[in-house]
């Protein structure tokens, strides 16, 4: 039988789009988080920018909204020295009926080298992947319910950065996890880099029940669920991704999965509690938490710009 | 196939240095070896010559010119400048000076710290084969060396330097 090869990966086994973790080798994820690593200190350079993407285009290409990845995206890219173009698709010519891959023929004609791509189907990213010429990267921002591997890859960076190690440490992974590509990302990267042991943790109608399958333990109750963690990993709620009555309301929610004070003294003494944002405060967790002592939420915004650079830069050097 | 004694050139590098340091033109100067070789060698002057503080150390895989070919390539996170680059007198040191482009990126990432006073460059072998404006000021020997040759320092568990001379593919 024929193999397929990972469309994410050349002839070599070096990384060219990053589209998902799943199926990515160790060696890959250690590199980038060592890269990233490198990055973090540019910013304590006088010149806070180095030429490695200089004269290269990178289009963001977000067809769902977004803030924080976008911006950090495109800081990422300016910090490499690319050019970085920003398209608002939702208000341009997907609205007017254009398709996918004509406004990726369009976009290619200008001249760009790398897309930044945020969509609401699952599997855009691969699409778009197959269809670019061979010097042209694709780095999935977002698709869908499936993955979301740059935050995949902050996430795990800001474990190792806390944990030293990724051996040992116990990991909770809290809320809606149905619909969340991250909970799906970082469960991949922690499987592949060696965590023991990963929790999901929420109400039945949030955490599927193949996740055993993938080395996951579900547990329904969060007292179960974050006892004796060494990260906890909060989701959002999603609401916009919310169909039927799944829950009874978010107040129900909080009072079971919510992160408090109180449920956050069953973990670890130096648990840290992670979340990818935007957070609703008093949602899924407590503004005492959010703000506290225990949170890094803010450190995983930082260390994503020098993750995706990491990215940019490993794929950007890697031929087809 | 060449054979080169790395430990008497090192004695020379080390006179050769130590009359950089002492000729009156480059005052408080610093030690700063690039990556890999160049460390090493930077890290055993700083001993051998009792100079203050520590050396520095920097890595030339940022502003490298054939990104575009290879790659992200290792060492990126070797930079490490342990004082203040501006208005500082640099002493680069490096084991193989050959197309001086490996210096000019290494000069690049210099300045994304300071503006030093000034840059001088000693090295171990200048083996010809420039490409670049570039010269060291100080080079324990200059031969040539065939294009196809890859010359490259080794440093033994005891901290004993050798060269080792490898066909390039």
């Amino acid at each position: 039988m024929l193999m397929r090869r990972n469309p994410q990966l050349n002839a070599h086994g070096e990384l060219i789009h990053l589209l998902s973790i799943e199926g990515l080798p160790k060696a890959v994820l250690t590199q980038i988080l060592d890269t990233a690593g490198t990055f973090l200190s540019v910013n304590d350079r006088d010149v806070k920018k180095v030429p490695l993407l200089r004269g290269k285009s990178v289009f963001n290409l977000f067809f769902e909204n977004s803030t924080r990845t976008r911006t950090t995206f495109e800081i990422a890219a300016k910090r490499l020295s690319a050019d970085v173009i920003n398209l608002d698709i939702a208000k341009s010519s997907t609205a007017k009926g254009e398709s996918l891959l004509d406004t990726i023929a369009n976009l290619s004609a200008m001249h760009a080298d790398m897309f930044i791509v945020r969509h609401a189907e699952s599997g855009a990213p691969y699409l778009i992947a197959q269809h670019v010429a061979p010097h042209v990267h694709v780095v999935n921002a977002g698709d869908g319910r499936h993955a979301h591997p740059t935050q995949g890859l902050l996430d795990m960076y800001t474990i190792r950065h806390y944990k030293k190690d990724f051996s040992n440490v116990s990991v909770a992974i809290v809320g809606d996890i149905v619909h969340s590509r991250v909970a799906r990302s970082d469960i991949h990267a922690l499987t592949t880099l060696g965590v023991p042991e990963i929790r999901a943790v929420g109400p039945k109608t949030l955490v599927p029940g193949d996740l055993a399958g993938m080395g996951v333990r579900v547990c329904h109750d969060m007292a179960e669920g974050i006892r004796g963690a060494d990260v906890i990993i909060m989701l959002r709620l999603q609401n916009e991704r919310m169909s039927g009555a799944m829950l009874p309301s978010a107040g129900e929610f909080f009072k079971s999965y919510g992160l408090t004070p109180e449920k956050l003294a069953l973990a670890k003494a130096d648990a840290i509690v992670m979340h990818p944002g935007p957070i609703n405060r008093g949602v899924e967790i407590d503004s005492a938490v959010a703000d506290g002592a225990h949170s890094v939420i803010l450190p995983q915004v930082t260390f994503g710009i020098a993750v995706r650079m990491a990215v940019m830069s490993t794929i950007a050097g890697n031929q087809a | 196939m060449l054979k080169l004694d790395a430990e008497s050139l090192y004695a020379e590098l080390r006179q050769g240095v130590r009359a950089l340091l002492a000729d009156g033109t480059r005052p408080d100067a610093v030690l700063v070896g690039i990556w890999s070789g160049g460390a090493w060698l930077a890290e055993r002057l700083q001993r051998d010559l009792s100079l203050p503080g520590t050396h520095g150390v920097i890595s030339s895989t940022l502003h490298r010119d054939d990104f575009g070919a290879r790659g992200l390539a290792a060492g990126t996170d070797a930079t490490a400048l342990p004082f203040a680059i501006e208005g500082r007198h640099i002493v680069l040191v490096d084991d193989v000076l050959y197309t001086g482009r490996t210096i000019r990126a290494v000069v690049n990432e210099l300045f994304d710290f300071g503006r030093p006073a000034s840059v001088t460059l000693a090295v171990l072998i200048d083996r010809g084969g420039r490409e670049l404006p570039i010269a060291a000021a100080f080079a324990a020997a200059r031969l040539a060396v065939p294009a196809g040759q890859r010359l490259r320092l080794a440093r033994a568990d005891d901290g004993g330097f050798s060269f080792a001379v490898t066909q390039a593919h």
